[in-house]
């Protein structure tokens, strides 16, 4: 069979994940927050901030970066044919996975691709998260080993599947018709962080152009940091991890040229070192991207494509960002939040519902 | 001669349903209509020693999955 897409070889896919890590480290240098060049649970969260969504003054930010990363992706899938309309898959159970997948990963403080990024940088308690981030798609395979399925998706009206690039655009629009303005948290009715991580971002180019870079890139070798780990585990196969192995260590690398790597626990950059909630965080948050079928970033960029049951969970995710800001269930430095516990517990609990209920091993 | 429908599955499901079949030596149609699921089930197969050969149709393509020395 002649493989047409170069980037779905190994030489593809471990170059995406390779550029992704340098891409990341250079926004960091270029202003982003240490060991978050690119989080897209926390840039979700501080999108759904500066839209007002939650009113948690430090992360309140229209990051370019998501916008980016759907056109990116949008864009090359366009170029390639791929842009292909689609829905209809428990578009609603996949809403509510995207919430707690946004709610787990803010116990952590971080999705799977910070937690590569907090490893890169020497952060120990990423080893909890990423430990916990394998046990929850761990889990995950054992429900797809019981015939678990959201059903099929189905072609749809282009227009479904222009709605969430489109909604990128307007949050780009925003951003430049309501620009930051210096020492102000409020432009028009857009929030920008004047303090905290929110307030830490490359200029908005760099930001938007990088992004764009990696969505195409990761929309051509299907980059996906949960599917590296469910490969793995389901089939033994390996071509999606050596992306992420290569996102680490290209991470890893850089981080050594530009002296980012600061190996300890206590101290490291929006972390905090509460060992079971890190690593119960990311179970939660594991288990509903494998349920969902995709980490954060492979959401976006599917959604990118058309897919319109990715862009309901990536809607899912604003929606549970915002809300685990606004219900106190969100982490910061000092520690998880007054309600941190109580939400990784109930939505790894509704996330074991969902995977009973739709493995068909279970079903009557 | 097995056909095994995957339109509309998305990951991991296509590969899913096809890897049981992989031991076997019988010809296997597999349908998809993702680039994606093209691509993992191809690759899947082909390291299992299988030759993969894509047929377009309307909306989604037909892979003719057969054993290298099986008929």
């Amino acid at each position: 069979m002649r493989i047409s897409n170069p980037f779905s070889t190994t030489a593809g896919i471990i170059l995406a994940g390779a550029l992704i890590g340098v891409a990341a480290i250079t926004l960091q240098q270029l202003g982003n927050p240490a060991n978050m060049g690119i989080c897209v649970a926390c840039f979700e969260r501080d999108v759904a901030g500066g839209l007002g969504l939650h009113r948690a003054a430090i992360v309140q930010y229209l990051r370019p970066e998501i916008a980016g990363l759907v056109l990116g992706a949008c864009l090359m899938a366009l170029i390639s044919g791929e842009f292909k309309p689609r829905g209809g898959s428990s578009p609603l159970v996949r809403f509510i996975l995207g919430m707690i997948a946004a709610i787990g990963a803010l116990v952590f403080l971080g999705c799977p691709w910070r937690a590569v990024l907090r490893l890169a940088g020497g952060d120990g308690n990423a080893l909890f998260g990423m430990a916990g981030l394998i046990v929850g798609i761990g889990i995950g395979t054992l429900f797809f080993r019981r015939g678990y399925t959201l059903g099929r998706s189905a072609p749809q009206n282009p227009a479904s599947g222009w709605i969430l690039p489109v909604l990128m655009l307007g949050l780009l629009g925003l951003y430049l018709f309501f620009p930051q303005i210096q020492g102000q948290p409020q432009s028009g009715p857009i929030f920008y962080s004047t303090s905290g991580p929110g307030s830490m971002h490359a200029p908005f180019w760099a930001s938007l152009g990088i992004a764009m870079v990696i969505g195409a890139l990761a929309q051509r070798s299907r980059f996906c940091t949960m599917g590296a780990f469910r490969d793995l585990i389901l089939f033994r196969y390996s071509h999606l991890f050596l992306g992420l192995l290569a996102m680490l260590l290209a991470a890893l690398a850089a981080n050594l040229v530009v002296g980012g790597f600061h190996p300890g626990f206590a101290g490291q950059p929006v972390a905090h070192t509460e060992s079971l909630w890190n690593f119960l965080g990311m179970t939660t948050a594991g288990l509903a991207f494998a349920l969902a079928g995709g980490c954060p970033g492979r959401q976006l960029f599917m959604a990118g494509e058309g897919d319109s049951d990715a862009a309901i969970f990536v809607l899912g995710m604003l929606t549970g960002a915002a809300m685990a800001h606004n219900l106190g269930t969100a982490s910061s430095a000092a520690g998880i939040g007054v309600y941190g516990a109580q939400a990784t517990i109930i939505g790894l609990v509704i996330c074991l519902v969902i995977g009973f209920m739709h493995s068909r091993k279970s079903a009557c | 001669m097995q056909t095994i429908d995957t339109r509309g599955l998305s990951c991991p499901q296509p590969v899913l349903m096809v890897h049981p079949h992989l031991g076997d030596d019988d010809a296997l149609d597999v349908l998809v209509d993702s680039e994606a699921s093209q691509e993992n089930v191809s690759r899947a197969a082909i390291k299992r020693g299988w030759t993969v050969t894509p047929c377009q149709c309307e909306g989604y393509v037909r892979l003719e999955l057969r054993k290298n020395g099986a008929r």
